[in-house]
């Protein structure tokens, strides 16, 4: 890769720089880098360091000595320990590191609810859940469009999982 | 069997398209910090549900523990994408299934405690999912995954999490590359969610000018939306690169010509090749014989001595693990040994 700045030497140096959660990426040649100093410099390309970046940066306020930090009561796993390999020990640690992860998955994927495939074993009733919502969201476009036999039709459809969804629950 | 002998769609610029999934199995530590018993007890639950299963119409997986496999062995499985360094710095409690034509491979204790994955020929991103979704339904009938109503399946790492999903296409750009057009295509996938890599040689170089280009983002978007995102952006990419050969075809003319013919001279009558060398001629072969300038060569035969050149490819017809001058000279042997082959066997085709 090749310095954007000069566009003559080989980069060696990629900064990156965050404003307003907008991550902004510049790679550079040593010269030109240490004329950069509005940039964050991650010393090198790994996704650990990355994420470590991220995280440091989760927090606005300068960095004030937390006095303990977060533990998973499942794994036993500490969320600077987590900070420190970039893996999570188990499935609660995302429960336990909640506040903190929250941001950083903000940050890292821009988004934080998933809207992809389901396992029909642990998510059954999320996937009904689904089904109505996007009919309800079909149904309301079919009244705009004043579609009225196929909003009927629609309408009886989600009553209809509503209903079975009840009974359902009713038996459990 | 695997992807590397059979053609796909628009084989000219796309090696192969990849679909990779994440999952972990519900109430058991992740690999970070599992204890062996762990491991082993998630080995066998995976063999149980997919081993001597039919992956496909016509294979089935099988099962091995990275343990088992000799040295050279695991490198190739790595050369040909179907295992990564990571499962095998993790032969102690790591295992793998592998479907008999090559195409789906289930790494288990990896970073993730199964990592499949699907690779096929060419550009079939969409045929890749279907696929692999079918496995990962085979393995959810008998397993329960780790999975949270807001963030989908947990992954060990942040940066998984939601799909799971990494979809990746591998592609050839030489023309590209050649008019500096790179840099700037790059940038542009980054600013929507992709990535791209140079797939041989090391840190941004791309040896051979031979890209992988992924989704960066697991979270949100669904599986098709991913997909369909880096299929969109990759169609644009083929078209650039298609038009962008043309031209260089065009303005270059002769030198164009002479420059491949030259590659496949060198590859044929070479006694030492360093693997940047070999990948700079493959890359130019590969061009020349795309736009049909090599008669009799096909774009799987070039890429067959693309994996037979790397260093796992030549230690497996050496037979034993050799570096530096010695690997050189080996895979000048090796190579020139399989394009004899080739022609050969064009010989006894159009005699037969
Ligand atoms: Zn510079
Ligand atoms: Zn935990």
């Amino acid at each position: 890769m090749i310095c954007q700045e000069c566009g003559q030497r080989q980069a060696t140096v990629h900064l990156t720089k965050i404003i307003n959660n907008h991550k902004t990426e510049l790679h550079l040649c040593e010269e030109c880098a240490r004329q950069r100093e509005d940039f964050i410099q991650i010393p090198s390309f790994s996704v650990n360091d990355l994420l470590a970046g991220f995280m440091d940066l989760g927090h606005s306020q300068p960095a004030v000595e937390k006095p303990v930090s977060s533990q998973c009561a499942a794994c036993g796993m500490n969320y600077n320990q987590f900070k420190k390999i970039g893996r999570l020990g188990c499935q609660q640690c995302y429960q336990y590191f909640g506040n903190e992860l929250h941001p950083v998955l903000r940050r890292i994927q821009g988004n934080t609810q998933h809207a992809g495939k389901v396992p029909k074993r642990s998510g059954s009733g999320l996937l009904i859940k689904k089904q109505i919502n996007q009919w309800k969201a079909e149904l309301k476009r079919a009244v705009e469009l004043e579609a009225f036999e196929r909003a009927a039709e629609l309408r009886d459809k989600i009553k209809e999982l509503e209903q079975s969804q009840l009974k359902e629950g009713d038996r459990k | 069997m695997s992807w590397i002998n059979e053609s796909g769609p628009a084989r000219d610029v796309v090696l192969t398209s990849r679909i990779r999934i994440a999952r972990n199995i519900a109430a058991v530590p992740f690999p970070s910090i599992m204890q062996p018993h762990h491991a082993a007890e998630v080995a066998e639950k995976v063999k149980k549900s997919l081993y001597n299963k039919k992956a496909e119409a016509g294979s089935t997986f099988a099962f091995m523990y990275i343990r088992d496999v000799p040295a050279v062995e695991r490198q190739i499985l790595v050369e040909k994408h179907l295992a990564s360094q990571d499962l095998m710095e993790s032969y102690e409690t790591s295992a793998l299934l592998l479907d008999s034509k090559e195409k789906i491979a289930v790494m288990i204790n990896e970073e993730d405690h199964i990592r499949m994955q699907c690779i096929l020929p060419g550009f079939q991103l969409n045929q890749a999912w279907e696929k692999l979704n079918r496995v990962d339904d085979m393995i959810e009938a008998d397993l329960e995954y780790a999975f949270h109503e807001q963030l989908g399946y947990l992954t060990c790492c942040p940066t998984n999490v939601g799909t799971g999903m990494r979809s990746s296409v591998m592609m050839h750009l030489p023309a590209l590359t050649v008019n500096k057009q790179m840099n700037a295509i790059l940038h542009t996938i980054s600013k929507i969610g992709l990535t791209a890599r140079g797939i041989y040689g090391e840190g941004s170089e791309a040896a051979g000018s031979i890209y992988q280009i992924s989704n960066q983002i697991t979270l949100g978007p669904s599986e098709e939306e991913l997909i369909n995102n880096l299929t969109i952006t990759c169609r644009q990419i083929i078209e650039k690169e298609r038009i962008a050969r043309k031209a260089l075809h065009k303005t270059t003319g002769i030198q164009f010509d002479d420059a491949v013919w030259r590659a496949y001279g060198v590859l044929r009558n070479a006694r030492t090749l360093d693997i940047k060398e070999f990948m700079a001629y493959i890359s130019q072969l590969r061009l020349g014989v795309s736009m049909g300038l090599i008669p009799g060569f096909s774009l799987e035969d070039v890429d067959s001595l693309m994996t037979a050149g790397q260093p796992a490819g030549v230690m497996k017809k050496t037979g034993q693990i050799i570096q530096g001058r010695d690997i050189d000279e080996a895979r000048a042997t090796v190579i020139r040994d399989a394009v004899d082959e080739l022609l050969e066997s064009r010989k006894n085709r159009k005699e037969g």
